[in-house]
């Protein structure tokens, strides 16, 4: 029944789908349905908010500009299921988790929800400064829908697992900031809701801290609860969710495997910065030998590209024009990391024909183009060249030009810059 | 999980109320206490402060009304009565002026979170009823030293407080709703409410201004509140709000203009609560 749905939505809005990672999960009752949800946000051209601009300009229409942020959004989750909804600011992934979170109205469309659901927008929302943590707490546990009793049970349970039972009656504004993610996150976890909606909340807080939020969040799978975790962090999507959806503006793209979303994440998010500016500026970017006219990235179609898909090839364009006589010149090409290592580097001298000299006369121009493979993994890097003019008196080149800086997208899945292939096993020793 | 509880129910997205009438009230209580106890346990002059104001405008007051325009003599117990009266409308007077900026002032929560939206205005109106009831304590103490006897009819004055609270909260809950799409609506109410306060028999029982214009303030809908709490509480000869307002058959008006605040209140609240988290 639930697949036999699954595929309608298929049919009806063409998004991928693909089987969910643990299939008994999508087997488990429907805990979150939405269907059809709409969201248009309508923004006045001309702002009208006082009954003065009211009252002055009487007849004036208000014109809107519609910004439709969600457009016929269907999902399911599943009870004990973590389901991580991604895609970039402004696709609408906020508007969605604050519609399911009753903070927004949707236009159009239903949600239903079977249990206890409870946003978490932000850590510590309402905190109330001049308040001790224990009225806080309290205050905290009715807003997230407890009795006030039940929020008054949880307290010391909430004090406890913050680690702050003796500073219980500190009024909060004398608490640091660690103390004070600490509390916002025990409250969080002993909300003890059925469905948790988490937007971010992973962003805050140390290594240590992240550490403890994915132990509580498998802890809380394990009790069988569902999450719903808005991010842009790929590694905890993949690490975390058992599903994810791609959202962009505001349709559901994909659906399925979270490593599938990821890599989906990356494409939308860096294959559609081909813009046809040049990268680098060539103004101004010189050296004694050499002057760099124009340097990009081409995409598969021949589309200047400022990103590259892990492991498709990186097709370089560099013009150099020389700018006094080369002879026997050479040409490298470095590419570094982000934080300034070399990660590889070649070299190449000019191809020539039958009867050419191995010179190059001062305003002549060299290009540099072809495909390199790509071993690199998902991250930033930097192309700088440079060419020295005579192989055979050995000159040596001033300056290294740089020439424009690249990223490599893809689930980061590896250690370090470069991806190698490792013929290793690991057997046991008899 | 048990299986009853994977019923699915649709979520109906934020509204005045939404969450449910016990949330509501849970919640209410929880700030209205907090704040309550902050403003008098954490301060050793916080009372002090909070019957300062009242004090000091009675003080302004009694000297001008009694030495300038001799009301002192005109009306009976006049002094406690000015005194009441400015307790009274005060409590109107910070309610609904407070209430105003609260949803605004409370954004980011507003925005974060889901709750029943009508707690912000009537925490704002259960702690300044708490304020109430503690300046009534040290009015009714004035009163007694005045040498007002008590009448069994101070035993009803919690209908008129009741009543006041009423329209406080109806007030309170519409400029609070107006006050995010438009912002001037604490320029504006601040203005209103002053006017009101001269409108009002707070500093003159209504039956010395007579004539058309007493017959017009008569039809405020927080006059006949205040006659009644004067006939109550301070003077049983006072001619009370149907005397005053020239027959009962004409305080169906001021009854009416109480209806239809309290209704455009809930009305206004309930139709703007869904989009304040957008229009913040």
């Amino acid at each position: 029944m639930i697949l036999l749905l699954l595929m309608t939505i298929d049919a009806r809005t063409g998004m991928e789908l693909e089987p969910a990672r643990d299939r008994s999960l999508t087997d488990r009752p429907v805990v979150v349905e939405v269907r059809g949800l709409e969201k248009t946000f309508r923004i006045p051209t001309h702002r009208v908010d006082s009954f003065k601009e009211r009252a002055t300009h009487p007849f004036r229409r208000i014109e809107y500009r519609e910004d439709r942020v969600l457009r016929d959004v269907s999902f399911d989750v599943h009870q004990g299921e973590f389901f991580g909804i991604v895609g970039r600011n402004g696709s609408g992934k906020s508007t969605l988790l604050k519609i399911m979170s009753s903070i927004y109205r949707a236009d159009r469309g239903r949600i239903r929800v079977a249990g206890r659901l409870a946003p978490f927008i932000e850590l510590g929302v309402g905190f109330n400064p001049e308040l001790s943590s224990r009225e806080n707490v309290v205050l905290n546990g009715v807003m997230m829908g407890l009795g006030r009793r039940e929020a008054a049970e949880r307290l010391d349970a909430i004090l406890d697992f913050a680690e702050l039972r003796e500073f219980a009656d500190l009024k909060l504004k004398n608490y640091s900031s660690g103390m004070m993610v600490r509390l916002a996150f025990a409250a969080m976890v002993e909300a003890d809701a059925d469905i948790m909606l988490v937007d971010e909340v992973l962003a805050v807080g140390d290594a240590a801290f992240g550490q403890r939020c994915m132990d509580v969040f498998h802890a809380r799978r394990r009790a069988g609860k569902t999450l719903v975790l808005v991010t842009h962090d790929m590694s905890t999507v993949e690490s975390l969710c058992d599903r994810a959806m791609l959202i962009d503006d505001g349709e559901v793209r994909y659906l399925g495997d979270p490593g599938q979303t990821a890599m989906r994440y990356y494409r939308v998010n860096f294959a559609g910065t081909h813009g046809s500016a040049p990268i680098a500026e060539p103004s101004g970017i010189w050296d004694v030998n050499v002057q760099l006219t124009d340097a990009w990235l081409e995409g598969p179609g021949g589309e200047r590209v400022t990103a590259v898909e892990e492991r498709d090839p990186i097709r370089v364009q560099i013009v150099l024009e020389a700018r006094r006589d080369l002879d026997t010149p050479v040409f490298a090409i470095h590419v570094f990391n982000e934080q300034g290592m070399p990660v590889f580097g070649f070299n190449r001298t000019l191809t020539l024909a039958e009867g050419e000299s191995d010179r190059v006369a001062a305003g002549g121009r060299v290009r540099l183009a072809g495909e390199i493979e790509n071993r690199l993994t998902p991250g930033r890097y930097f192309v700088h060249c440079y060419a020295a003019r005579s192989r055979e008196h050995g000159d040596i080149a001033m300056h290294q030009l740089r020439l424009f800086d690249f990223i490599v997208y893809g689930p980061e899945r590896w250690k370090g810059s470069v991806r190698v292939e490792a013929d290793v096993e690991a057997t046991l020793e008899p | 999980m048990s299986d009853a509880s994977l019923e699915l129910r649709d979520v109906r997205g934020p509204s005045a109320l939404g969450g449910g009438w016990r949330r509501a009230a849970d919640l209410l209580y929880l700030i209205a206490v907090t704040e309550f106890r902050r403003s008098y346990l954490g301060t050793a002059l916080g009372y002090v402060w909070s019957l300062a104001r009242p004090l000091l405008l009675f003080g302004v007051l009694l000297l001008v009304f009694t030495k300038a325009f001799n009301l002192g003599e005109r009306v009976n117990e006049y002094p406690v009565l000015l005194l009441f009266n400015i307790v009274l409308f005060g409590f109107f007077q910070e309610a609904t002026v407070m209430a105003v900026g609260s949803i605004v002032a409370q954004e980011p929560v507003v925005r974060k979170t889901q709750f029943p939206r009508v707690v912000i205005p009537l925490a704002v109106v259960l702690t300044a009823l708490f304020n109430l009831g503690v300046n009534l304590v040290v009015v009714f103490v004035f009163i007694l030293a005045a040498g007002v006897d008590p009448t069994w009819t101070w035993l009803l004055f919690p209908v008129v407080a009741a009543l006041l609270a009423v329209f406080t909260t109806a007030v309170a809950m519409a400029v609070s709703a107006l006050n995010p799409r438009f912002r001037d609506t604490g320029i504006i109410w601040s203005v209103a409410v002053t006017a009101l306060f001269y409108a009002t028999p707070v500093l003159y029982p209504i039956e010395l201004v007579g004539g058309t214009l007493g017959r017009l303030l008569a039809l405020n809908p927080l006059a006949p509140l205040f006659e009644l709490a004067r006939k109550w509480v301070i003077d049983p000869e006072a001619p009370g709000p149907a005397a005053a307002a020239g027959g009962a058959v004409w305080l169906l008006i001021p009854a009416a203009l109480f209806v239809a605040v309290c209704a455009f209140g809930i009305w206004i609240f309930n139709r703007e609560a869904p989009r304040i988290a957008e229009v913040l």
